[in-house]
């Protein structure tokens, strides 16, 4: 008798396991749930996912203006996981309307012919962007993919009170850099200049572009994967070379480790985007007014580039019912300059609009010791070159972090690990049968 | 008539129950069934419409789950740690339940709601907290003691810990609930019979909660298998997890961080699979002993 309710409570507690393990199919969020049909009557509904601060006010003034097409803002969290979630979404067959689409994963969005192509719509405000943000949204080819937002060109930011401090002087090139790093080791052994972060492709990819990288390129019908390029293992080799001296440390950023080091005066610079401010004002309050920016330091003296840490557009979900509204809605969000003026000072992002660059005055609040910001990030802009994005960034981005994780265990070359990235890049492509040039 | 109206009497009752059980397990695990039989095929460059289809594939899946050496690497990191938590929750969880019930404690519903606690912590939270806690610059422990406990041989350690902090009241819970169902005359029988209170302990309660002890086991052999949110939690703190530390992560890996759902399916069976194997392996083992004179 025992045994059998035992057993009875076993059996209980195995479906439930075998429950929890078949629940990786798409699950529809609550959010997607509500996702409108096209109404028959009344005015349009669009939902629309973001992350980006203070959505909602912006999307406010357009409801506002716009009683027949009503924008529902549904906030979330941004970064790899929101990437996940609108795919799963898509597949799931209930999509929002419009999503926030970061350049990176655009291309994986393409590929699950998640988004819609925009060509006829946006002929004519193609103009309005730098080429190298345009070619993120059309890839490459033919289609254009979505409206870009914002952009993240990399800046190097350092506390000016501790350079002062010991003495160093802003690194022009990285040679001077990994000078300064070894100088301050030894002024304050307590101190590092830098941390190099496993925890961040983002980062990474944005220092490799810098260097003149070309993960990715379309020839004709067929991918080319090249990951592993002579500035891609330059990078990462420099990096790996100052961690594994000790001169350069190892912690990930966005960590509460990171931000006691922050705030406590411990890391001296970060090698960022120009979305940094915002960072820095939640994460190292207590040091505010102290820090500075300064272009990335140039592999080569006299040079001035940069790479992109970031950015995003908006795209249009491919089985909207109401294409043509949502579209009106992008092109407004991302070239109306009074969308353009509410985006900047409400959810403080750098615009990809070139006109709306130029309009910008005062420096954010946290920097407001150093009123040329934004005219130093038009200049670095200027100078900031990307490269086409792969249609399995997922894949690239998670081996990145298991790759460099391994590499910092075992002090082994991170070059290694930016072969571990192509090699997985490649074998991913080629299981699903993407055409690849050799 | 009235045969026949009380023959659909019990279907009608089961009704709900099956409805429920087709709609919330039998589909979904058809549905992981059958994705797991496919995967997509990209033509060209793999954009724009028609561009990607989904494709039969038979067994490929499972045979790429079963020969992939990372996932075997990680059911072998699951069982260290599995072993490790098994034994030391259980072990003070008895312990516990034991004490709380033998007639000289003090404090009793004090100390029974202070071990309980922890469990009501989300795993998630609990975790961050002990995250807090591990990480050098930010750790009062770290302050007394000089070790790095999210290093590559201390980092099992530090997650079986939250796995135990969280776990063993529940457990003892468990125990401590079938104890106090144990007719009291027996330890005054033992007492008669000149026992004292540890042997009564270890002779009478101990054999007397042998199903209690085999239920928690089982339960607790089965959420070790699945260990996902103390890894996945402390992951951007450390750079010893990698993204497939444990098989639920690569499942979580595969159909969210690379987009494969019907690896992840397909891994998914697999450890279902061997989830059963285990508990079911560790009941056949120990049911001889537990019922064999019931």
């Amino acid at each position: 008798m025992r045994a059998n309710r035992l057993g009875a409570a076993l059996a209980a507690v195995l479906t439930a396991t075998l429950a929890s393990c078949g629940s990786s199919e798409p699950a529809a969020s609550p959010e997607a749930a509500q996702s409108p049909a096209a109404a028959a009557t009344g005015p349009v509904k669009l939902t629309y996912w973001t992350w980006a601060p203070n959505m909602d006010k912006i999307v406010a003034a357009w409801n506002q203006e716009h009683p027949d097409i009503q924008v529902t803002v549904s906030k979330q969290a941004g970064g790899d996981d929101a990437a996940a979630k609108f795919l799963t979404a898509a597949k799931a067959g209930n999509p929002p309307d419009l999503v926030q689409a970061e350049y990176q994963h655009l291309p994986s969005f393409v590929a699950a012919d998640a988004v819609a192509d925009l060509k006829a719509e946006t002929a004519s405000i193609a103009g309005e962007f730098a080429e190298g943000l345009w070619g993120l949204v059309t890839l490459g080819t033919e289609g254009v993919y979505g409206i870009p937002q914002d952009s993240g060109p990399m800046m190097l930011f350092y506390r000016e009170d501790l350079f002062d401090k010991y003495g160093l002087s802003v690194p022009k090139t990285w040679q001077e850099y990994a000078d300064a790093a070894r100088a301050l080791r030894k002024k304050d052994p307590k101190a590092y200049l830098g941390t190099f972060s496993s925890k961040d492709p983002g980062a990474f990819t944005g220092l490799a572009q810098q260097a003149g990288a070309q993960w990715w390129s379309i020839s004709g019908e067929s991918w080319k994967v090249n990951i592993a390029d002579e500035p891609t293992k330059k990078v990462a080799d420099y990096w790996g070379g100052l961690v594994k001296e000790g001169v350069i440390d190892d912690m990930p950023y966005f960590t509460p480790e990171w931000n006691k080091a922050l705030n406590d005066g411990r890391l001296l610079t970060w090698p960022s985007a120009v979305w940094a401010p915002g960072v820095l004002e939640s994460n190292a309050p207590k040091a505010k007014g102290k820090w500075a920016v300064a272009p990335l330091p140039q592999w080569n003296a006299g040079e001035s580039f940069s790479g992109f840490w970031g950015g995003s557009s908006t795209a249009v979900s491919s089985k909207t019912p109401n294409k043509a509204a949502a579209t009106q809605f992008a092109t407004w969000l991302n070239t109306d300059p009074a969308a353009l003026d509410l985006l900047v000072k409400e959810a403080a992002i750098y615009p990809a609009s070139t006109k709306a660059q130029s309009a910008l005055g005062q420096a954010p609040g946290y920097f407001s010791n150093q009123p040329d910001f934004w005219q130093q990030a038009a200049t670095v802009s200027a100078g900031a070159r990307g490269f086409t994005f792969g249609p399995n960034v997922g894949v690239t981005y998670n081996t990145f972090k298991d790759a460099f994780d391994k590499a910092l265990q075992n002090k082994t070359a991170f070059s290694g690990a930016v072969q571990a990235m192509q090699d997985a890049t490649v074998a991913d492509m080629r299981k699903s049968g993407f055409q690849l040039a050799s | 008539m009235r045969r026949s109206g009380r023959g659909a009497w019990p279907y009608l009752f089961l009704t709900p129950a099956m409805v429920l059980f087709t709609l919330f397990l039998a589909v979904p695990i058809g549905y992981t069934v059958w994705l797991a039989t496919r995967r997509t095929k990209v033509s060209g460059l793999g954009l724009g419409r028609g561009a990607r289809r989904e494709v039969s594939v038979g067994f490929d899946n499972f045979s790429a789950a079963l020969s992939d050496a990372e996932l075997w690497h990680g059911w072998l990191r699951v069982l260290g740690y599995g072993a490790l938590v098994l034994v030391v929750m259980l072990g003070l969880a008895l312990l516990f339940a034991l004490l709380l019930d033998s007639a000289r404690v003090r404090l009793a519903r004090f100390s029974r709601i202070a071990i309980f606690l922890p469990y009501a912590v989300p795993g998630v939270a609990a975790t961050l907290l002990w995250g807090f806690l591990y990480l050098p610059s930010l750790s009062p422990i770290r302050d007394v003691l000089e070790i790095d406990f999210l290093g590559a041989s201390t980092v099992t350690y530090s997650m079986a810990n939250v796995a135990v902090w969280g776990g063993t009241g529940f457990n003892m819970l468990v125990l401590y609930t079938a104890l106090r169902a144990i007719p009291r005359d027996l330890y005054e029988a033992a007492r008669l019979d000149g026992a004292s209170e540890i042997q009564i302990a270890v002779r009478v309660k101990i054999p007397m909660l042998t199903p209690a002890i085999i239920l928690t086991t089982v339960f607790s052999i089965i959420a070790t298998i699945q260990v996902f949110t103390e890894p996945s939690t402390l992951r951007p703190l450390t750079n010893t997890i990698s993204s497939t530390w444990s098989p639920l992560m690569k499942v979580y890996r595969d159909a969210f961080v690379t987009g494969d759902l019907y690896s992840a399916a397909a891994t998914s069976i697999v450890i279902a699979a061997i989830s059963l194997v285990l508990s079911f392996g560790f009941l056949r083992v120990v049911r001889n002993r537990a019922f064999g004179e019931g």
